[in-house]
């Protein structure tokens, strides 16, 4: 690991202006994914800013909105998220995909913001030895002639094609929630779906947040419908694994017809991956098996799969189907 | 200090360093040492630490509770579970300066009183769940913070929340039979 100041913050001016904006400040909530890439050297802060103590109590607390919706602080942690009421009821896809991920130690230890902004398990960009140009842009993209398994088919570029794993944020892209931003200058708010770049030519850039922006909190909008939901996810493993394949999807049925639908993919994409065409594929159909299938067929038509990861697509199609099904049987 | 094999190798070392003749070490610049106060297993205890070392290396090589094992140092295993402010957390992956004032409780700290075994302790033994023994510190710690989580009733259940602890060995059936015991008593 590399030298660091260490700092710790008990407001948010105070981080703010802790961090000032530079590229060579991390701010350290969880540890997760920063300790750990710290400890392999891919990421060398010189300064960290510790904000477990930022006293603002709203970071730390789910609260019911005027609207029928819920904020979430960016500081709680993934197993109070997952394990809330009113998640639980409302939100039943988010409650599972956070318990799908990770262990109960980490998601104990992991908070909402870090899970948003958690970086990718691809094995060139953790190896300091191999040409990553997420990590090192410029020195080449060992995953694109490597092997590429666990890859995405979605969303890559001639310069990156690492999949996004986090599972929550598979959840919160299909519940359209909105991330909360603090800045030096302003508070400001971004649709979830555009929170994540395309990696495109810059892959080391993977969100809109400016340097030294904190995120506040993300809202989930009030959706009556999202407690017909489910998280599907598939993966090598029983436990402890990340996606090969994730499903997040929700149906309002009424009278045996969709009215409305939510999909999004996990394990497919440089970033948490929304299918608007299937949702309008499903609206106004029948709630039936023969809908599922003909829908999940025309997903991903887009997809470019590599030498090692064809198996996704198919593989994909079949969970959209297994997790539609299983959100259309719940009453 | 009691002797024990750490303490012996270490003064085995210290006695030996006059015979390497003609060694310069080179002083490195580091980073300042920086005060954190860690309250362990119940007692207040103070260090100067480089703000790179973790809670692992802390307890281990700072507070010389050597229970709590180093097994990848990357949160894949668990062997590093202990609890802070009583929930289980990866100590690899926390800095200790991050816990400053947070209660720290680890293996050496389960037992009421010394001599005596906590119950998920004695569950351990009664139902040979260990084998080496290197995952076991984590083991009991992640299942005796389960006793206080929500997890459903059944064996796979109790698999499910106690995922994030590897057992190279092979304990698992032996492991899960010792929680299950302690939670159906």
């Amino acid at each position: 690991m590399h030298p660091f100041d260490f700092v710790r913050a008990e407001a948010i001016p105070k981080a703010l202006e802790a961090h000032a904006g530079r590229t060579d400040v991390a701010y350290l909530a969880g540890g997760t994914t920063l300790v750990d890439l710290m400890k392999l050297n891919v990421m060398t802060p010189a300064s960290v800013v510790d904000i477990t103590a930022l006293a603002e109590p709203a970071l730390k607390r789910i609260v019911e909105t005027s609207d029928g919706g819920l904020r979430i602080g960016a500081l709680v942690s993934n197993s109070a998220l997952a394990h809330h009421a009113i998640v639980r009821e409302r939100y039943p896809v988010l409650s599972q995909a956070l318990l799908a991920g990770a262990t109960v130690q980490i998601r104990n230890m992991a908070t909402v913001g870090g899970n948003l902004l958690q970086r990718t398990r691809c094995y060139y960009f953790r190896d300091t030895a191999t040409p990553c140009n997420k990590r090192e842009p410029g020195s080449g993209c060992a995953a694109i002639g490597g092997y590429n398994r666990l890859h995405a088919i979605v969303g890559g570029s001639d310069h990156c094609v690492a999949a996004h794993p986090s599972d929550m944020c598979v959840a919160m892209a299909a519940l359209d929630a909105v991330v909360r931003i603090r800045g030096v200058r302003a508070e400001r708010t971004v649709p979830f779906t555009d929170l994540h770049t395309l990696p495109g030519e810059h892959p080391d850039i993977e969100t809109v947040l400016e340097p030294g922006e904190l995120i506040t909190s993300v809202d989930l909008p009030p959706l009556a419908f999202a407690r017909r939901s489910r998280y599907l996810k598939v993966r090598d493993r029983a436990s402890y694994a990340f996606a090969l394949i994730s499903v997040a999807a929700a149906l309002d049925v009424e009278n045996g017809t969709i009215r409305a639908a939510r999909v999004a993919l996990g394990g497919v994409g440089t970033k948490p991956w929304r299918l608007p065409d299937t949702e309008r594929a499903l609206a106004n159909q029948p709630a039936t098996d023969a809908t599922y299938r003909t829908v999940a067929q025309g997903a991903l038509s887009d997809a470019k799969p590599l030498q090692f990861n064809a198996f996704k697509v198919d593989l994909a199609r079949r969970a959209i189907v297994k997790t539609l099904r299983a959100v259309g049987a719940m009453t | 200090m009691s002797m024990n094999r750490r303490t012996f190798l270490e003064s085995v070392a210290a006695a030996s360093a006059p015979l390497v003749i003609g060694v310069e070490l080179t002083r490195v610049a580091t980073t300042p040492l920086t005060p954190v106060a860690l309250i362990v297993n119940g007692t207040s205890r103070r260090f100067e630490i480089d703000p790179r070392v973790t809670l692992l290396d802390a307890l281990r090589e700072h507070a010389g509770l050597t229970g709590t094992k180093k097994g990848c140092d990357h949160g894949q295993c668990g062997a590093c579970t202990v609890h802070v402010n009583g929930q289980r957390v990866l100590s690899c992956l926390t800095l200790a300066m991050q816990v400053d004032g947070k209660r720290v409780t680890t293996i050496e700290g389960l037992s009421a009183a010394a001599g005596e075994l906590h119950p998920m302790q004695r569950a351990f033994i009664a139902h040979d769940g260990f084998q080496c023994g290197y995952c076991t510190p984590g083991q009991i710690m992640s299942a005796v913070a389960l006793l206080h989580e929500p997890c459903g009733p059944g064996d796979d259940d109790v698999r499910e929340c106690m995922s994030g602890n590897i057992c190279r060995c092979g304990a698992y059936p032996n492991i899960v039979a010792a929680i299950q015991s302690v939670r159906k008593a």
